[in-house]
């Protein structure tokens, strides 16, 4: 029944959606009269290079493609796109940043503009006509968005990381929905371990799902790894309570997450073997297209991370920003594009194509009708209002960037739910590496 | 005068041909390209990575000279004397029984064998296969979930639960030497295999017509005769192992807890990953100090007559 009407939606949205998207020579008409109007006017004989994040979902890179066509038609500027995936976009562009030579444009992961700011084309300009022209901006894109005073990347989109669970085993572990308290989902995770219908995190150095579950854990007991002004703070009570909260949580995880990379859990939970774990939309999309899965895709859903004894959301989401190198000698070809991506007419197609897998930055967008289509995507809409920056409490820039890349946080966990160190010990370790990274 | 025109010119010429037919300035052209060639991708790069140790520099941005404070940081941190310890010990197990089964399978394929040339090249597989390739394949077999190893095991009725290949601190270890082992062991067998044909036949049969017996043999003709190989294949095979980097990237990333990170793979994290170029760079140039003492203990052996003529031929 369920089944019946969500499918319904979902083809209802479509259409809706369908009506409202401009292609082929609509889109064209609107990109040359997009061109003609916008503040950069393309520099003479300009032609781009952008190195951006592999795909998650095929059809958003499809979308992508016909936006930079629509684009290179209209302003006669051609736009060369490469892929990598996301985690090798960073040792690329730092780098592009330290020869001065490579693609014009990158693409990457929340922090990746902070790890050379000076190396950042400012595009404040571009950020400001968007923000004005879509609602503006949700609060943590600002903070990535921003060095000093000045913006150095435009946030493209963000890739929720959220709470995924399979209805029937939860249901007969006596959980309708995921607990929205960090206690209650200790004991939803201790039912569903006792059914043998067990779930876990990644605890391996897996830079989105893992990253991801321990930050959330630190935060919501109200450790953070460095105050407001960048002092090191992660040895605290705090800290201990939610190492100790990990562990128990652990306890009742599926083992082996020690050694999970961000693949491991979708393996697991398309294979049946978990039943629940923190994801992007992935798993969902996965289980939808492929017909000997469909049965997952009915039986699972996605929730909000639950809030822990601070009180309030603490989720870590990951950030997608472009940039613009300074060496790169088209400025203003850089910054039309970087507009033109973010336009309602190209974004909404795209972010639609991405079926749940970005969240937009821009408030304006939170109308797109692929939040409605199917309500299991509906948590992946507030996934950018809902999520905190990289640093925690402290700057967003290269140190909490720095701090993240090396897992300082995650191998703390890890070391004391391994039992490899005590509690002291693990954040001895933490304590000593974050001092130097924010010295 | 027309000596004293004569031998003006010739003066001259004298001079220029010097550098030009000199027999010793004749070998440093010849030797000029290869010198340039070496100067400009060996010893520029590994010069820049010991002055970048002693730097601060970041990626993206230079640094300024620190002297020794990366390698006073390091020595005080128990991340990077884990991964020496987990290098050697990789290394060290690897080596031994790499050395093991490679000249115990030498000495089989140097048997008559049936369909000898096709096992020969059967045996090179390994290494053929791009390492990044058999990573993979063994990621799979080590999966917590999805390893064939512990399914096989779990239908034979042997074990109830998955076993955690990559997930347990020691496990992960003996996974990861392994892999390395099953992808070194054809370097060294069919080096060794090389080395055993070079041995003449007629020593065997006098050794068999004084009656010796089969470990006699290998004992007192093999070994001695195959000293000088065994030292430089170990000295490569050392080298190669202590430098690994793919097979940990592709299946641990040097966890779990770190408990896989060698040396390269851990420099990696520090200088690519989190950005510190200076202190990567430092982590790099430590590893230099025990490379250099496995070639110099070859080095040093290859010179003695001893390990190249036998044992009491010193």
């Amino acid at each position: 029944m369920s089944y019946l009407t969500r499918r319904a939606l979902v083809k209802g949205g479509t259409a809706v959606a369908a009506a409202s998207v401009l292609t082929g020579p609509a889109l064209l008409e609107w990109a040359k009269a997009w061109a003609q109007n916008a503040p950069w006017k393309p520099e003479k004989g300009a032609k781009l290079s952008m190195l951006r994040w592999k795909y998650f979902v095929q059809a958003e890179d499809d979308a992508f493609v016909k936006l930079v066509e629509a684009f290179s038609k209209a302003t006669g500027v051609p736009v060369e796109i490469s892929r990598e995936s996301y985690e090798d976009v960073q040792p690329k562009a730092s780098v592009a940043a330290n020869t001065g030579t490579g693609p014009d444009l990158f693409w990457g992961l929340y922090s990746l503009p902070h790890l050379f700011p000076q190396k950042c084309m400012d595009v404040t300009d571009v950020t400001d006509y968007l923000g004005k022209k879509y609602g503006g901006w949700v609060e943590s894109a600002v903070q990535y968005g921003k060095s000093g005073n000045k913006w150095i990347c435009v946030p493209i989109c963000y890739s929720g990381n959220m709470v995924n669970y399979r209805l029937e085993a939860s249901k007969k572990a006596g959980f309708s929905k995921i607990p929205d308290k960090t206690d209650g989902f200790l004991e939803y995770a201790k039912a569903m371990k006792k059914n043998n219908t067990p779930g876990g995190f990644a605890l391996g150095h897996a830079s989105g799902d893992g990253n991801g579950w321990v930050h959330w854990c630190l935060w919501s007991h109200g450790g953070n790894t460095v105050d407001k002004a960048d002092k090191v703070i992660i040895n605290s009570p705090e800290t201990a309570k939610a190492l100790e909260y990990a562990k128990a949580l652990y306890a009742e995880m599926i083992p082996g997450v020690a050694s999970w990379n961000d693949a491991s859990n979708n393996k697991a939970f398309l294979a049946g073997e978990i039943n629940w774990t923190d994801n992007g939309i992935s798993i969902y999309v996965a289980a939808q297209k492929d017909p000997t899965k469909k049965n997952i895709a009915e039986d699972m859903d996605h929730s909000f991370w639950p809030t822990g004894p601070v009180g309030k959301p603490t989720e870590l989401h990951l950030m997608y920003p472009v940039l613009g190198m300074t060496y790169t000698k088209y400025p203003q070809a850089c910054k039309a594009l970087m507009a033109f991506m973010l336009e309602a007419d190209n974004f909404n197609p795209w972010i639609e194509s991405a079926q749940g897998y970005l969240t937009h930055c821009l408030n304006a967008y939170d109308k797109n009708p692929v939040w409605t289509a199917d309500p299991k995507r509906a948590p992946f809409r507030e996934a950018a209002k809902r999520s905190l920056t990289a640093g925690g409490l402290g700057s967003v820039g290269e140190k909490a960037a720095t701090a993240i890349a090396d897992f300082v946080v995650l191998d703390m966990f890890a070391n004391y739910c391994t039992g490899r160190e005590d509690v002291k010990g693990s954040i001895a370790i933490a304590d000593r590496q974050l001092k130097r990274i924010y010295r | 005068m027309a000596i004293a025109l004569d031998s003006r010119p010739m003066r001259d010429v004298t001079a220029w041909n010097q550098l030009k037919t000199n027999r010793n300035w004749l070998a440093i052209w010849f030797m000029l390209p290869a010198a340039a060639f070496l100067i400009l991708f060996l010893a520029y790069p590994l010069g820049l990575g010991v002055w970048l140790s002693f730097t601060d520099a970041r990626l993206g941005r230079d640094g300024i000279f620190v002297g020794f404070e990366n390698y006073e940081y390091l020595w005080e941190d128990s991340i990077f004397w884990l991964s020496v310890f987990n290098t050697l010990l990789y290394t060290s197990v690897a080596s031994i029984i790499k050395f093991a089964v490679g000249l115990y399978l030498a000495l089989l394929l140097n048997e008559r064998l049936p369909f000898k040339a096709i096992i020969r090249a059967v045996v090179l597989i390994p290494f053929i296969v791009p390492t990044v390739l058999s990573a993979i394949a063994f990621w799979w077999l080590f999966d917590p979930q999805f390893s064939i190893i512990s399914w096989s095991l779990k239908k034979m009725g042997l074990i109830t639960a998955n076993i955690d290949f990559l997930g347990d601190v020691w496990n992960a270890r003996w996974s990861v030497i392994f892999a390395n082992i099953w992808r070194g062991v054809p370097f060294v067998a069919i080096t060794l295999l090389a080395g055993l044909q070079t041995v003449s036949p007629s020593l065997y049969e006098a050794a068999t017509i004084d009656g010796a017996t089969t470990w006699q043999r290998f004992r007192y003709i093999t070994y001695p005769l195959l000293t000088p190989i065994i030292a430089v294949v170990m000295t490569f095979s050392v080298l190669f192992t202590f430098t690994d980097f793919q097979l940990i990237w592709v299946m641990t990333r040097g966890g779990p807890v770190n408990a896989t990170h060698l040396m390269a793979t851990f420099s990696y994290q520090r200088a690519i990953m989190s950005g510190y170029l200076g202190e990567g760079a430092a982590i790099s140039t430590a590893m230099i100090p025990f490379l250099l003492g496995a070639i110099l203990v070859s080095w040093f052996g290859l010179q003695r007559r001893k390990w190249q003529q036998g044992e009491s031929n010193d």
